[in-house]
């Protein structure tokens, strides 16, 4: 399945996610450091009990509305460790800062990551600074690398099983590009960043009824599901109305004709459980704060193998597609 | 072309220029185009420009004539 | 969403169907055609066709101005931003528009300074916050989206900002559909007319249609109930043999337009003798340019525009689609050589166009 990489410059749909990201990573990385660790192309790799990943956060502007850069750095990588089934427990965090930073700036971020640290009950315990030359890194770039322990183990995902959300979609997306300024659009939006791994470990409580966990970060629900689709060889089928959107991001999203399913989330996340534990699972997950507004959305079916479809409100239905680069506004 | 939001007019920042809302996220909107429009009323918004008001009793009228129909 | 919300009820639309169904003599196709990218869109993305009778067909219209633009207006505008005094604003549909040297945001990457905004004001508003940058706005739309270039064209003459200039490539929404009717084998049995353009020019521009073409036009606005309401107002005029104009979007057309949009439109702008559209070759008044009295905010006056002629791949029949010919999944590269991905016409980069939607949501075969 090896996918090749054609364009000679990297550009920014490299970055956003979808199937750009997608040829980057399996048309280069993928082939050059070869090794079926990295293959399986999990949010974490997982071998010897411990689970171990890594996440970069380029997030412009580094404070919006919810939260800033390091909170984010932190949730980020605890929680590609908790969906993978593992309790997070070390972090390291790695700066490359622009000269000329703000040192209460940089403060107020390591504050941000220790309370994040703190909540999702995980020490950083390492760490690694660079300052480059002003221009070369807007602001602040962070990468963090996770180490946690497994815990859970997933059943096969099969037909029939159901589709949940932990709650609404796209809210972060939506207020970071809101906040960038360009559109000039003011909302009360907010990032939902949060940390999932009680989430995760209430579901994990299910034993391999749970199937599946992942968190829709970059190119949104639609692509997370297409990636579930295409590992299993079925089908996903969801149910319009049952997808939570918040009111603002579905205005948003009308103005700015960008889908609220391509749009990352930072703060939910998405499971597969047999059908006959669904109701148990949207228990678990909507008797804790995080998780007040999970719903079952949808699930997987033997028809249609590898592509997603999305029935409207009525009774047509459409195929939801991977995202192809960043979403862009639209005027038309 | 096309999209077209249905927005309120929420206040006004400058003669001119309104503060349109839907769905509670706002955006400043030229209104000159439809200077006889007032805060309260929809308008219809395409590219930072309300293009034209939305007649309220011709929605609903629209709305009634599909309830109405027979099969 | 007010105005959204209500028009968009399943119940009604399920009536709505039934209705329709009951309006079409069995075996008997009517090809509608609309003409506007948001019409495309709104069928692919609620199924609309799903719900009706395999009579009713619809086809796509080139009312989708990120599609019709030739790529050499693509290179011009790389061009643009490639000067390194100049920013280059866009609406986010143009940044991944291919032209013969690649597309903007392929351009970025190389280190042009391209930014998006969201209205023509924006644009205006960066050259007034950026004095030493030249910012040109990258002009697109129909008749629905000149009104804005033309009032920032005047706000920009009020304020006199010297380094602001619009590369104008406003069409025309009549001048194709006049083509598109005097197209040989072309077989299209009536319009649904793009809602938005109607709300500036009215409903009066499309009497031609029914009156010379002796085809029925309605005006729809852009939820699936009013696009299944418009189908239904057309099948109704076939059955009873009539042959009119008429308005479903009468919560925001008026016959007359919007005369204050038209007006700055006449102000600012005037119609070129001849501009090339992509798949319908050269229309003959059928753009707009900046009249002379504004040269000074017209980038075609300012800069030396190369306009080289780039024609489409070979491989490339976005032409036919534009016009109906063919359906998207018809033209032999959709969805191998021509994706989202990687389009080779503007069909399918634009989230508007035909192929985009069609392949976006599913539509890959008849």
């Amino acid at each position: 399945m090896a996918v090749a990489l054609r364009e000679e410059v990297v550009t920014l749909a490299h970055g956003a996610g979808g199937t750009s990201t997608r040829r980057l990573v399996e048309g280069l990385f993928v082939e050059e450091l070869a090794n079926p660790l990295l293959a399986a192309l999990g949010d974490a790799a997982v071998g010897d009990g411990l689970a171990f990943t890594t996440d970069s956060f380029v997030v412009k502007p580094l404070f919006f509305p919810g939260g800033d850069i390091g909170e984010l750095a932190v949730n980020g990588t605890v929680n590609d460790l908790a969906v993978a089934g593992a309790e997070p427990r070390w972090l390291s965090a790695g700066f490359v800062i622009e000269e000329g930073f703000a040192v209460s700036d940089l403060r107020r971020i390591a504050r941000s990551m220790a309370r994040a640290a703190d909540r999702a009950g995980v020490l950083v315990v390492a760490g690694d600074t660079k300052v480059v030359e002003r221009g070369s890194a807007d602001g602040l770039f962070v990468t963090t690398a996770g180490v946690g322990r497994m815990r859970t183990s997933f059943g096969a995902p099969q037909a029939g099983d159901r589709v949940l959300v932990s709650g609404t979609v796209g809210d972060h997306g939506f207020a970071v590009l809101v906040a960038r300024g360009e559109l000039r659009l003011e909302t009360a939006l907010e990032s939902d960043t949060a940390p999932l791994h009680e989430l995760a470990a209430a579901l994990g409580q299910l034993g391999p009824a749970l199937r599946f966990m992942r968190d829709p970060t970059r190119g949104g629900l639609a692509t997370t599901l297409n990636e579930l689709a295409r590992s299993t060889a079925l089908g996903v089928r969801l149910d319009e109305a049952a997808i939570p959107v918040r009111p603002e991001v579905a205005g948003a999203a009308e103005i700015l004709g960008i889908d609220p399913l391509d749009v990352a989330n930072e703060g939910k996340l998405v499971a597969v459980v047999a059908a006959e534990a669904a109701d148990d699972a949207l228990a678990a997950l909507s008797g804790h704060e995080l998780g007040r507004d999970a719903a079952i959305v949808g699930e997987l079916t033997a028809d249609r193998p590898g592509l997603v479809l999305l029935d409207t409100a009525f009774g047509g239905s459409r195929i939801v597609d991977m995202l192809v680069g960043d979403p862009l506004p639209r005027i038309c | 072309m096309c999209l077209g939001i249905p927005a309120q007019l929420v206040g006004v920042v400058e003669p001119g220029v309104a503060t349109a809302e839907v769905s509670g996220v706002r955006r400043r909107v030229s209104t000159a185009l439809v200077p006889e429009a007032k805060v309260g009323d929809w308008v219809l918004v395409h590219v930072g420009f309300a293009l034209h008001t939305i007649d309220e009793d011709e929605a609903a009228r629209t709305l009634a004539l599909l309830e109405q129909i027979e099969w | 969403m007010k105005f959204v919300d209500e028009f968009r009820d399943p119940a009604l639309a399920r009536r709505l169907a039934r209705e329709i169904a009951t309006l079409v003599r069995a075996g008997e196709p009517v090809r509608i055609m609309e003409v506007c990218g948001g019409h495309t869109h709104a069928i692919a993305k609620h199924g609309l066709e799903d719900l009706l009778p395999p009579e009713v067909e619809y086809l796509h219209g080139p009312g989708c101005p990120v599609c019709v633009i030739p790529r050499s207006r693509v290179d011009d505008a790389i061009s643009l931003a490639e000067r390194p005094e100049v920013t280059l604003a866009t609406f986010g549909d143009l940044l991944r528009v291919p032209g013969g040297r690649g597309t903007l945001l392929e351009a970025k990457a190389r280190g042009a300074d391209v930014r998006m905004v969201y209205s023509p004001l924006d644009a205006l508003a960066l050259a007034q916050a950026e004095p030493e940058r030249e910012v040109v706005f990258f002009a697109i739309g129909f008749e629905t989206t000149a009104p804005a270039t033309a009032v920032t064209l005047l706000r920009a003459r009020e304020a006199a900002t010297p380094n602001f200039a619009v590369f104008c490539n406003h069409v025309a929404i009549i001048p194709p559909l006049q083509a598109i009717l005097a197209t040989p084998g072309v077989r299209i049995d009536a319009f649904i007319a793009p809602g938005h353009v109607s709300t500036v020019i009215g409903t009066e521009p499309y009497r031609f249609i029914a009156e010379e073409h002796g085809k029925q036009v309605v005006v729809a606005a852009f939820e699936p109930l009013d696009l299944l309401h418009a189908t239904a107002m057309i099948l109704r005029q076939r059955a009873e043999g009539r042959c009119e104009v008429e308005n479903q979007y009468t919560r925001v057309v008026r016959r007359e337009g919007n005369p204050r949009a038209l007006a700055a439109i006449a102000e600012t702008m005037e119609l070129r003798e001849t501009f090339e559209w992509r798949g319908l070759g050269f229309i003959p008044r059928s753009a707009h340019r900046l009249r002379p009295e504004f040269a000074r905010w017209d980038a075609e006056a300012r800069f030396e525009l190369p306009h080289a002629p780039a024609s489409d791949p070979k491989a490339c029949q976005c032409g036919q689609v534009l016009v109906g010919a063919i359906k998207p999944f018809e033209c032999k590269v959709f969805g191998t050589a021509c994706t989202p991905e990687r389009p080779l016409g503007t069909c399918m980069v634009s989230a508007e166009g035909a192929c985009a939607a069609y392949y976006s949501y599913g539509r890959r075969a008849a």
